[in-house]
């Protein structure tokens, strides 16, 4: 046995404090196979150290929640079916970023994998997929052909994976900032549905009780990649490339199916996907969470290649895998299954009742550790915190535009902006024939075929806001979310959330986390979105440049199966109207908007200001017009500002508005400040419009109507924007693949 | 009528399939395992979109040996209906009912979107209850969509009217804008686009039906 020395202890990203706390967890030394163990588990990856005393501050109850944070993945009750039976809907979302900017096809693609197991490890049969990507600018100057390539890779990689698993890809964002240069983020959200009485936890219950490994073999890919993940980029690790996970989606579907069959003969009383940290990770959890152990021989292990060591394999992270308990005497029906599905599965132990996790090699013990200080006693960091940090001005620079029609078409070929149709086509989002909203609206809508209701979901992040205040950018991402899915005309329930984020050993990074995850609690108590599940991604650096402070929610809602009005304008002399009016804004409260980042190209200031009751009845009135039919087409108003949500309302069938508006604003913030609690709402039915929002106390503000091939802004008998479609949207569809396909075609 | 829908390990779009002819157009259907032979009674075979057995190796490669694409081949050489979309049209490429193959898009990515089509012939069981000049629109899904075949071939199947549907405008390169071929004994359809996923007005169109309700009339008489 090795010698543990503090190089070692280093070398596994361990503190001496975190090694003594080992020592006396064991009462004795750990060899190396342990300290690998613990080092795992213990990373920031797999036991939020530094975030856990945060999280807790978040809220995860409502009477619609069945799980909240802790399992694999958060469980919504949404009702029942016909015959009475109650439904459910497991969701989460998940990060693979490091993985991605190492290898970018496989990091993406074993990113979905990864979340796609996480549901359907309770039971749940995926329906859908949505993805918040964040990459460094196409064009930029010295990293721009490196950021091409990357979102190349990555977007391949989500599609070859999805679309062969057969799950839909329903929706996403796709932003550019140059933080994320040397830091792309690939957070990947997933939802599955199941019977209420069908779920399944990852708890290894019943001593003696056979534990069985499924699926793929185990090969030396992976290892370390928790730790990996959970360390800042360095120029050595750019050299990590084994570190990352191959993916086989076609192994994955075959493992969906063989354990949604293999849980419906009831000989399973547990089971859990195994993702970061692998076998460590699913062994001392499972046991852990049943106040069990597991003991279990790795000589039974399927294994890739010869002459692997137990470090090794307890380390592993490759991919398609799955540890199960069975019911002891059942074994032998689920071994059947996943024999039909042509999989591996065997028994590799029992579970024991003495809390320990017991691993041998050819009978000798290689790791004996007690299972709950390895899984639920990780070390606990109140890391200190200081102000956010800040790396723009508060005052505003004197701007003001040379022509307001060139700026919306410079708006129009940006990249945050621009048609994603080149990423989106490339996956199969109709897969499951469920798809009522697909990319490119606010929300996804998939139907639940089995219930008659249908689930909404919309993913939203915005770096720029939270960079200029954590507390207030995280309100108004959930109030933007929130709107998203009212828009489509659902109720939102409930929430998951991806806190990507630097070094919180830099104290004012820690202060971006800790504000951003108290504004996001505040807001999603007062949504009533509780979070029921997430991940925290931290050190999202590369030599010492941290990324945004970039919260990505993943808000789910519930409506009556309908078909949605979209976004989109669909008929000429329709009525427009804005919901909730014009809105506040100052100079101040530019520097955030999609206006100061392309025009104006500077940062400043404080994001949109936000009234949360105000938003509420905004939001409360739009779904009563949604579902009262009289809405042809619904729209937020976001990133880009009034005049940039006309526009993509205009785009899908070439009717655009001839708008007159009446405001005291300066024309560059009438046409382009991004503030909340707004829709544009165009209708055939005027009176339904103004009465619902009457109703509700929201101003209706009557822009104009509907026209052909046309967007033109008056303000009190100025003309601001006034162009044909046609040409904007030719800006607009074509940027995109305009600036990768140059590329990527040499 | 009865549809039988073939499930090999990796396909995914089974279940829409046989949604589709059962909850949309009221027929029924069984599902036919891929080592099983036997095709449970079914009127006509459908080999549903996906990824067969991973499709690592080429599409359709290692499917056309399964056991129950010979049961698939015989029914298919007794007059039996065949229709494979999307993977089943690989499937049906690599094991010889159909000529020609299925290659990467032209722009080598994959592509899931709605596209026009039309049907180029109104003499098959498939095409029969769709009007001559109109235009359906019904989703593709597919990386290798690219239809090729020699050009004596190519030539062949328009001299003996066997292209069943084409594109409007091409998305993945197809020659001659093929988007479906039937056999020399018209019972035998490929094609890439995906029918099934149009046949609900939810999902934006339903001119998927036509197909199916084509298949219908050709079979109700018999019955």
């Amino acid at each position: 046995m090795s010698e543990i020395t503090p190089e070692i202890v280093a070398a596994h990203q361990l503190t001496p404090d975190e090694y003594d706390r080992i020592v006396a967890i064991l009462g004795r030394e750990p060899n190396l196979t342990e300290l690998g163990i613990f080092s795992v588990m213990w990373s920031e990856h797999c036991s939020y150290k530094s975030s856990r005393l945060h999280l807790k501050k978040l809220p995860t109850r409502s009477p619609r929640v069945v799980q909240g944070p802790g399992e694999n993945a958060g469980i919504l009750d949404i009702g029942k079916d016909a015959a009475g039976n109650d439904y459910c809907i497991a969701f989460k979302i998940e990060s693979h970023n490091h993985p991605s900017f190492i290898e970018p096809f496989q990091g993406a693609a074993t990113g979905v994998g990864g979340i796609l197991r996480d549901i359907f490890t309770m039971g749940a049969r995926p329906i859908a997929v949505m993805d918040a990507l964040r990459f460094g600018p196409l064009d930029h100057p010295t990293a721009g052909a490196r950021n091409r390539r990357i979102l190349d890779g990555v977007v391949s990689g989500i599609a070859h994976y999805g679309n062969c698993f057969g799950v839909p890809t329903v929706g996403g964002e796709t932003v550019f900032e140059p933080s994320y240069n040397g830091n792309p983020l690939v957070n990947v959200f997933a939802l599955g549905v199941f019977r209420k009485d069908q779920i399944f936890y990852g708890k290894a219950s019943g001593e003696g009780n056979p534990v069985i490994y499924v699926g793929a073999k185990t090969g030396r890919d992976g290892i370390h990649g928790a730790s990996m993940a959970s360390a800042e980029f360095t120029e050595e690790s750019k050299q990590k490339r084994p570190n990352v996970q191959v993916g086989d989606p076609f192994m994955e579907k075959l493992l969906l199916e063989a354990c949604i069959e293999a849980m419906a003969t009831g000989a399973i009383a547990g089971i859990q996907d195994m993702g970061a940290a692998g076998l460590t990770c699913s062994t001392c959890e499972m046991g852990s969470r049943a106040g069990t152990g597991i003991e279990f021989d790795l000589k039974h292990v399927p294994q890739r290649e010869k002459g692997m060591t137990p470090y090794e394999i307890m380390l592993s992270e490759s991919q398609e895998r799955m540890l199960l308990v069975a019911f002891k005497g059942r074994e032998q029906e689920v071994l059947d299954v996943f024999k039909k599905w042509g999989l591996d599965a065997v028994i590799i132990g029992q579970v024991t009742t003495d809390g320990i996790l017991r691993v041998k090699d050819h009978g000798t013990v290689v790791a004996e550790i007690p299972n709950r200080p390895l899984a639920d006693e990780a070390p606990l960091y109140d890391r200190p915190y200081t102000q956010p940090l800040r790396t723009a001005p508060l005052e505003a620079p004197a701007f003001a535009s040379a022509d307001l029609t060139a700026d919306l078409f410079t708006l129009a070929g940006s990249g945050d902006l621009c048609d994603k149709r080149w990423i989106w086509e490339q996956y199969d989002y109709m897969v499951r024939t469920n798809t009522l909203a697909g990319p490119g609206g606010d929300a996804a809508v998939v139907r639940i075929k089995e219930t008659g209701s249908s689930v909404a979901m919309a993913l939203d992040g915005n770096g720029r806001y939270t960079l200029l205040d954590p507390r207030e950018g995280a309100k108004l991402m959930v109030a933007e979310c929130c709107r998203n899915l009212s828009c489509v005309g659902a109720e939102p329930v409930g929430a998951t959330n991806n806190l990507n984020f630097g070094n919180p050993e830099r104290p004012e990074i820690m202060a971006q986390l800790v504000e951003a995850i108290e504004g996001m609690a505040e807001a999603c108590a007062f949504f009533e979105t509780p979070i029921t599940g997430g991940n925290v991604s931290l050190y999202n650096e590369t030599l010492g440049d941290p990324i945004f402070p970039s919260p990505v929610l993943g808000i789910v809602g519930l409506l009556p199966t309908a078909d949605p009005p979209g976004i989109a304008f669909r008929g000429e002399g329709h009525h427009v109207y804005l919901l909730g009016g014009i809105g506040e804004a100052d100079e101040q409260r530019m520097g955030c908007t999609q206006y100061a980042k392309q025009v104006v190209q500077q940062m400043w200031g404080l994001p949109p200001r936000l009234d949360m009751e105000f938003e509420k009845k905004v939001q409360q009135a739009v779904r009563e017009i949604v579902r009262s039919g009289a809405a042809a087409s619904a729209h937020d108003v976001s990133d880009g500002g009034l005049v940039w949500a006309l526009a993509e309302c205009s785009f899908p069938n070439g009717i655009g508005v001839a708008a007159e508006v009446d405001s005291d604003l300066r024309p560059e913030l009438l046409l382009f400040h991004e503030g909340p609690s707004r829709v544009v709402i165009s209708t055939a039915d005027p009176g339904v419009v103004e009465t619902i929002a009457a109703h509700h106390g929201v101003p209706a503000v009557r822009l104009g109507q509907t026209v052909r091939n046309r967007l033109a802004v008056v303000n009190r008998g100025e003309a601001l924007i006034g162009t044909e479609l046609d040409a904007l949207k030719e800006r607009w569809s074509t940027a995109l693949a305009s600036q990768l396909e140059a590329e990527l075609h040499v | 009528m009865r549809f039988g829908v073939v499930v090999f390990p990796g396909s995914n779009c089974d279940h829409d399939a046989w949604y589709a002819v059962t909850a949309n157009l009221g027929h029924e259907a069984d599902f036919l395992w891929h080592s099983d032979r036997g095709l449970k009674g079914a009127d006509c075979v459908i080999l549903p979109g996906g990824f067969s057995y991973g499709d690592y190796l080429r599409c359709g490669a290692i499917a056309k040996f399964s056991p129950v694409m010979e049961s698939v081949k015989r029914h298919a050489a007794e007059g039996g209906l065949v229709l494979g979309i999307c993977n089943g049209f690989q499937i049906l490429t690599e094991c010889g009912l159909l000529p020609g193959a299925l290659v990467r898009n032209r722009n080598l990515k994959f592509i899931c979107k709605p596209v026009e089509l039309r049907a180029a012939t109104p003499n098959s069981p498939f095409t029969c209850a769709i009007p001559a000049d109109a235009s359906l629109t019904i989703p593709i899904a597919h990386g290798e969509g690219c239809y090729t075949a020699s050009e004596e071939m190519l030539d062949r199947l328009e001299a003996e009217d066997r292209v069943a549907f084409r594109y409007v405008q091409n998305p993945n390169g197809s020659l001659r804008d093929i988007a479906g071929v039937l056999n020399e004994g018209r019972n035998v359809l490929g094609m890439m686009p995906h029918p099934e996923r149009a046949t609900d007005p939810l999902m934006g169109s339903v001119d998927g039906r036509l197909v199916f309700e084509s298949l219908i009339q050709t079979l109700a008489p018999a019955q």
